[in-house]
């Protein structure tokens, strides 16, 4: 069973958040512990969906959260937004699709550096992200 | 530093920021004729690809301008990340630190010269 250990909230409104929201999500997952490699991709993953959310919607709100299962415990985010929705969800996890004039690796390549990924967008209502890596994961 | 350019990357760049390096760095390869670029990123924490573009980018118009960019420095973690991720940096030249990245400026701009010197003769 999937366990809250800590809840921590933060608002993107703004670019130059970007850098205190890389620092947040890296405090927490220094706090259980996650090696450097899985803390780069933790929070490289998580750059890419900070960075979506402020250019497709103009900000959102993200959940920083400690969890635990069993033995094992991991960071999970979740990215919300109200803005205009993804159309087509299987085109913006292709490697290379961009409707904005990116690389098109934000969403697909988030999704690789984690372990869990979730996406959920309603058009005219908002998207929401989540992802959730393991310490050992 | 002769004919090339140091710029070492002490912070985590927001993207206004990024954007403003690729500029200004391309306007002093213009303003002093240099003949490479050297970009020591090992303070450098998190390469997304959006940095991951600009690094590109900056190889790109650089290399417009007749100089060579060499990307030094990069951690491990970073090289892990930035592979999964997707971003294979095609078209930059990378090196281990600043000591190797500026030798292989300086090979390939003897190469250069040697290539002068070979269009020479040609013309005799």
């Amino acid at each position: 069973m999937l366990m809250t250990l800590s809840k921590d909230s933060m608002s993107i409104t703004r670019e130059q958040d970007l850098v205190p929201f890389r620092n947040r999500v890296k405090e927490a997952a220094v706090k259980i512990g996650m090696g450097i490699v899985n803390q780069t991709k933790l929070i490289t993953a998580a750059s890419e969906l900070v960075r979506n959310m402020f250019r497709y919607a103009g900000g959102g709100e993200v959940l920083i959260e400690i969890v635990s299962k069993g033995r094992e415990s991991g960071v999970r985010l979740t990215f919300a937004d109200k803005g205009p929705g993804i159309a087509n969800l299987d085109l913006a996890m292709q490697d290379g699709y961009s409707t904005g004039k990116s690389l098109g690796l934000g969403l697909p390549g988030a999704k690789r550096l984690v372990n869990e990924f979730d996406l959920k967008s309603t058009v005219g209502q908002g998207t929401t992200v989540m992802i959730l890596k393991w310490k050992n994961g | 530093m002769g004919p090339f350019l140091l710029v070492t990357i002490q912070i985590d760049l927001y993207d206004r920021l990024a954007l403003n390096l690729e500029a200004d760095l391309v306007q002093k390869v213009h303003q002093t004729g240099a003949r490479g670029v050297l970009i020591d990123i090992s303070a450098v924490s998190i390469v997304d690809s959006f940095m991951g573009r600009i690094l590109g980018n900056i190889a790109s118009m650089t290399r417009v301008l007749d100089a060579e960019t060499v990307v030094v420095g990069m951690q491990p973690a970073v090289a892990i990340t930035l592979i999964e991720l997707g971003l294979s940096l095609k078209g930059v030249h990378t090196a281990l630190d600043v000591e190797r990245g500026m030798a292989l400026l300086q090979t390939k701009l003897d190469l250069d010269y040697e290539m002068a010197d070979d269009d020479a003769d040609d013309i005799e």
